[in-house]
């Protein structure tokens, strides 16, 4: 578990190369910052800035090391790096609204772009006229689009709205890819084709994450839930309401197991093992044990004078972020066994959690 | 400055029944719902049998039904079954529900507290307090974010 602060304003996003050793972030602005790790702290190497609306998303391709951003001033642009400088390309994704949440596919020869345009630009890459093209899915989305993620297969993908619906649908385009075989979401799968439409959310669905073999669907929602859909149990959804503040991120560790996190300032463990078999495991996060140490004279009298109070006072959290963590990300392992995941949150800190850790203390107390 | 003679009038329209892709919420049919059944819970509360009276009134929850009448009737009865409970009980009370009942009390104590009155307000801060522990802060927005609630 480690922790870096990467300044005082909020991290809208981030998104890390190919080895991990470059980070992408935005604090809450106009500009991506690119840090480069150099022993245990940061430096900054590159900054981009071509938007000028607060960036709402970025997407790093680890394999084609292309980097997708998108703002609220409806533009998305794809940077690639040459000579060690990141140059941008606009992409024409014709929305008339803020984008919102941006994700290349898992074999990266497209991206998927949410908007408050109610609709879903699927971009990709047009040889012949060397511009980056979209297609939209509109139907039946009747609000902002929260959160995406893509299916395995690199044609299916999840979308979370504002409308409190969670669905899923088929962005093939015949243009640059071959028919996709059939899938237990479905198998007839013409772009824009919904394969799965859940209706009763009951919140706005914040983010959504396929399971690492695509059959089943996580995602959190508003009304402190997390739900899932089981592909192969005839797309059954489970829902587990929760005690704890909404979450707004969620993520797959392994095929049973998902980790959440969001205004509680704290991931949390869930484990779903079939339908009806959704339950919290943990919270994963060390608490803080408070030092009541022993405090000098000098402290004693100076907090006198400047808070007026004669206790030392906790008025920081119990957990490592400070503030609601905003997104989950993968930092090592592959999807089916994750053993470090990142988190960044609006207390500009960027926390690293190790999950091998947590899974020998899960084995240790089984044995006794 | 000149006076603006010219009717005003289209301040006072709502533009938002204009708009065609307004968002409607799902109708469903909520003609059924008739609320928890009085003469059960009165029976029950009449016996002294306070933990079957709240079962009781916590079911049926007129969720769905646009009828103003079912719903005010509904909490009507909810809080009397909340005000008969001795103070020492709500604890017991409040764990012999499961979660969606504990969702559903709190969702008629936010009710409750949307008409202040001399009596009810007491009780349903303690009732309130104790939900609150079993339900968690979650509770509390599922409350908030309910687009169909009693």
């Amino acid at each position: 578990m480690s922790l870096y602060s990467f300044g005082l304003e909020p991290l809208s996003c981030h998104a890390w190369n190919k080895d991990r050793t470059q980070i992408a972030i935005s604090p809450n602005s106009n500009v991506v910052h690119i840090y480069q790790k150099q022993g245990k702290e940061w430096t900054k190497i590159h900054e981009l800035t071509e938007h000028s609306g607060r960036i709402t998303g970025i997407d790093w391709a680890p394999e084609s090391n292309r980097i997708v951003t998108c703002a609220s001033d409806r533009n998305a642009y794809v940077w690639t790096l040459k000579d060690g400088v990141w140059k941008p390309t606009l992409v024409l994704v014709r929305i008339n609204r803020a984008a919102t949440c941006v994700k290349w596919s898992p074999l990266e020869n497209k991206f998927a772009l949410g908007s408050g345009a109610k609709l879903i630009s699927v971009c990709y890459f047009e040889k012949e006229n060397d511009w980056w093209l979209s297609k939209h899915i509109k139907k039946p989305i009747n609000s902002t689009v929260l959160s995406l993620d893509w299916h395995p297969n690199n044609i299916l993908l999840a979308a979370g709205s504002a409308d409190l619906n969670c669905r899923i649908f088929s962005a093939y385009i015949k243009d640059i890819e071959d028919k996709p075989g059939p899938t237990p979401w479905g198998s007839k799968m013409p772009f824009g084709e919904v394969l799965l439409e859940y209706k009763e959310c009951g919140g706005w669905v914040h983010s959504v994450c396929f399971s690492p073999s695509g059959d089943a669907l996580a995602w959190v929602s508003h009304n402190s839930a997390i739900s899932v859909a089981n592909a192969t149990q005839g797309k059954e959804v489970t829902q587990l309401t929760t005690g704890h503040l909404p979450l707004l991120s969620v993520l797959y560790v392994s095929e049973t197991e998902v980790v959440a996190a969001g205004h509680d300032c704290c991931p949390y463990q869930f484990s779903y093992k079939g339908p009806g078999c959704l339950e919290f495991v943990k919270k994963v996060d060390i608490s803080k044990q408070s030092s009541k140490g022993n405090m000098s004279a000098m402290q004693h009298f100076r907090n006198l004078d400047k808070k007026a109070i004669t206790e030392e006072e906790e008025t920081g959290l119990g957990s490592l972020h400070q503030n609601s963590i905003t997104q989950l990300c993968i930092l090592e392992g592959p999807k089916a066994k994750v053993e470090k995941f990142s988190s960044v949150g609006l207390d500009g800190a960027m926390v690293v959690w190790d999950f091998k850790v947590f899974y020998s203390l899960q084995k240790i107390v089984r044995c006794k | 400055m000149s006076k603006n003679t010219v009717s005003d009038r289209f301040r006072k329209v709502d533009v938002d029944e204009y708009d065609e892709n307004k968002f409607v919420d799902e109708e469903e049919g909520g003609e059924n719902q008739l609320g928890p059944d009085e003469a059960e819970v009165d029976s029950l509360i009449r016996q002294g049998n306070l933990m079957g009276a709240l079962q009781a009134v916590l079911k049926n929850p007129p969720i769905n039904t646009k009828n103003q009448n079912v719903k005010d009737r509904a909490e009507g009865l909810v809080l009397k079954v909340l005000s008969s409970f001795k103070s020492t009980d709500i604890e017991k009370g409040v764990q012999s529900l499961d979660k969606n009942g504990v969702d559903l009390l709190m969702k008629y104590i936010y009710k409750g507290f949307e008409q202040p009155s001399e009596n009810n307000s007491a009780v349903l801060l303690q009732w309130h307090e104790k939900a609150l522990s079993a339900g968690g802060v979650g509770c509390i927005v599922r409350v908030l974010t309910a687009r169909k609630t009693v």
